[in-house]
């Protein structure tokens, strides 16, 4: 009994191994192939590069506009992020912490978003954007994002508030601060965790999202790394080394900080989905 | 005296606290989904709808050649994605999250690698397997030649094309559902399982009459979350196989047909809101209904578990 139980957890250990391999290798493959020159990655392209001088990346930097659509990506999706958590974070303290009489439809209206694919609305959302004149701007783009992330953070952010007691803003009251005193210096650094989850739940598909920018900017100097990538692409197709460094530059990012905070990151993507 | 400004205050402070949020959501999330209705019955002169022509658009694109065949094969590929990433992908997902259910030693490593390609663009990915399954340089054929197997151009046969992407898909996104199942199982209570073990349940019981029944609402989450993202399918098969859904329609699906429809591509013409907004509408309503039904049977199927 004892020795079939070990020898199965062994046997679901390799399992897990074994698609932990799948997972990484081609991430792995994808940075050891912007070491290589075309002739190594097709001649060798399971082997280690010649050498770690990282020639490609250094044509990505002076050749394309890479660094250009990476500072694009962050302050769209700062912006947005940003502006998603403030304003959602604004109404929902409205909805939560004061009866008021249209309180109920003002929530259901806002979570009403979570149930439309935006995407579907794309057609009357670029008519609206040409009629604001706000096509092919990064403003009309973040508008865009700030309306596709309300609902999830709306939704968050009561639950959050909600929780909080009651008390606590009685007795700010009662010692004579503002409103906005009340809210900004007693209750909102309690809602601090809810906040970060709200973020991490937007910031990972505005960071990563194609299909909008695709639609909306035309401008290569405004294109997003995921837009950029593909004009990138396009160009460079036959020096596959300098694709894979392209790659490998544009997942840094997110991995890098996807890494840091793993835990966050699986908490804030998964939860709206659970909850 | 007082009373009524404090009141007109609080109100103008309730007011203050909405009104970002409100005028965002009314001019970009209601009132084009108000619009998108109204267009689709009208036909456009550029970005301005023209005349209005009923039903016209939806019966274009449902009954009349060149929209219908590409609208029914488009939704047919759309089904086999959503049957493919049921069974493999979400199938594979349960495993791993039985496997992580285990706690054995290096179980939140496992976690944090198989959730590290959903935090991906699609972009990357579908680039990323692009290059892998080149027919001559790729990854994926070197490979399989060690094996002395001679692969086929994966991406450019039209019987492998789809299959590709679809893999792709669940390499991308299994981690999800993955994490999704882990949660539910994590809630099943602790003696449920150990009265199971200490009957005599195998693994293999305990997986298939035990747990699945008992992890009802995460398969209803990952069920609908599949379904929603398998009918809006766009990012990986335009990356990967280019707005016509190359080779030859292959793989071309409803999220591709719309958005050549709607904006036009190099090769095949113009852009044509009134269709495309016709198309929009009917997907709009099929997931909506499909998606609203599936989640009727699925609920039940949670209160009799």
């Amino acid at each position: 009994m004892q020795h079939g139980e070990r020898g199965k957890n062994a046997l679901i250990q390799a399992l897990l191994i074994a698609n932990a391999f799948l997972m990484l290798y081609p991430l792995l493959v994808m940075i050891l192939s912007a070491f290589k020159t075309n002739a190594e990655l097709f001649a060798s392209p399971f082997a280690l590069p010649e050498s770690f001088a990282g020639a490609n990346f250094a044509r990505m930097w002076s050749e394309t506009s890479f660094l250009r659509y990476l500072g694009n990506s962050i302050a769209v999706t700062a912006v947005s992020v940003g502006l998603i958590v403030v304003f959602g974070t604004m109404a929902a303290y409205a909805i939560a912490r004061y009866p008021f009489r249209l309180s109920a439809a003002v929530f259901l209206f806002f979570l009403s978003g979570l149930m439309v694919p935006l995407k579907l609305a794309i057609i009357p959302l670029f008519i609206q954007l040409n009629t604001l004149g706000l096509i092919d701007t990064h403003f009309g783009l973040i508008l865009v994002y700030v309306a596709m992330g309300l609902p999830s953070a709306v939704f968050i952010m009561t639950g959050f508030l909600r929780t909080l007691p009651g008390e606590l803003e009685e007795s700010a009251r009662i010692e004579g601060a503002s409103e906005l005193r009340t809210m900004l210096q007693v209750m909102l650094p309690l809602a601090r965790p809810a906040m970060v989850i709200a973020a991490i739940q937007n910031a990972v598909p505005i960071w990563n999202d194609f299909f909008f920018p695709l639609v909306f900017l035309s401008t290569d100097a405004l294109k997003t790394l995921p837009q950029g990538l593909t004009v990138f692409m396009g160009e460079y197709n036959t020096d596959w080394g300098v694709l894979f460094a392209g790659l490998t530059l544009s997942a840094l990012p997110i991995t890098l900080v996807y890494i840091a905070l793993s835990r966050q990151f699986i908490a804030g993507l998964t939860q709206g989905a659970i909850k | 005296m007082p009373r009524r400004p404090r009141r007109w205050r609080r109100g103008m402070w309730i007011a203050f606290l909405l009104a970002p949020g409100l005028a965002v959501m009314t001019l970009f999330v209601a009132a084009p989904l108000l619009s998108s209705f109204r267009y689709a019955f009208f036909t456009f002169k550029g970005v301005l709808p023209d005349a209005f022509i009923g039903l016209a658009n939806f019966q274009d694109v449902l009954f009349e050649a060149p929209f219908a065949a590409q609208t029914w094969r488009a939704l047919w590929h759309n089904c086999v994605v959503f049957a493919s990433l049921m069974l493999a992908q979400n199938g594979l997902a349960y495993l791993i999250a039985f496997a992580l259910l285990k706690t054995l030693p290096g179980h939140r490593i496992h976690q944090t690698i198989v959730f590290l390609p959903v935090v991906l663009s699609a972009v990357i990915v579908g680039f990323l397997w692009k290059l892998f399954l080149h027919p001559l340089f790729g990854l994926v054929n070197a490979a399989l030649a060690l094996a002395g197997i001679h692969g086929p151009p994966w991406l450019g046969n039209e019987s492998t094309a789809l299959g590709s992407i679809i893999f792709t898909n669940a390499w991308h996104w299994v981690g999800f559902p993955a994490l999704i199942f882990l949660a539910g199982m994590q809630r099943i209570s602790k003696e449920t399982l150990e009265a199971a073990r200490i009957d005599g349940a195998t693994d293999r019981v305990l997986m298939t009459s035990i747990i699945w029944p008992l992890v009802a609402p995460s398969t209803t989450i990952v069920a609908t979350l599949t379904f929603i993202g398998s009918f809006n399918w766009f990012e990986l098969p335009y990356v990967m196989a280019g707005a016509i859904g190359s080779p030859g329609g292959a793989t071309d699906v409803l999220g591709l047909l719309f958005y050549r429809t709607a904006f036009g591509t190099a090769s095949s013409g113009l852009q044509d809101f009134g269709h495309g907004s016709a198309l929009a509408v009917l997907m709009f309503l099929f997931i909506a209904t499909t998606s609203g039904i599936g989640l009727h049977f699925l609920r039940r199927r949670e209160i009799e578990a």
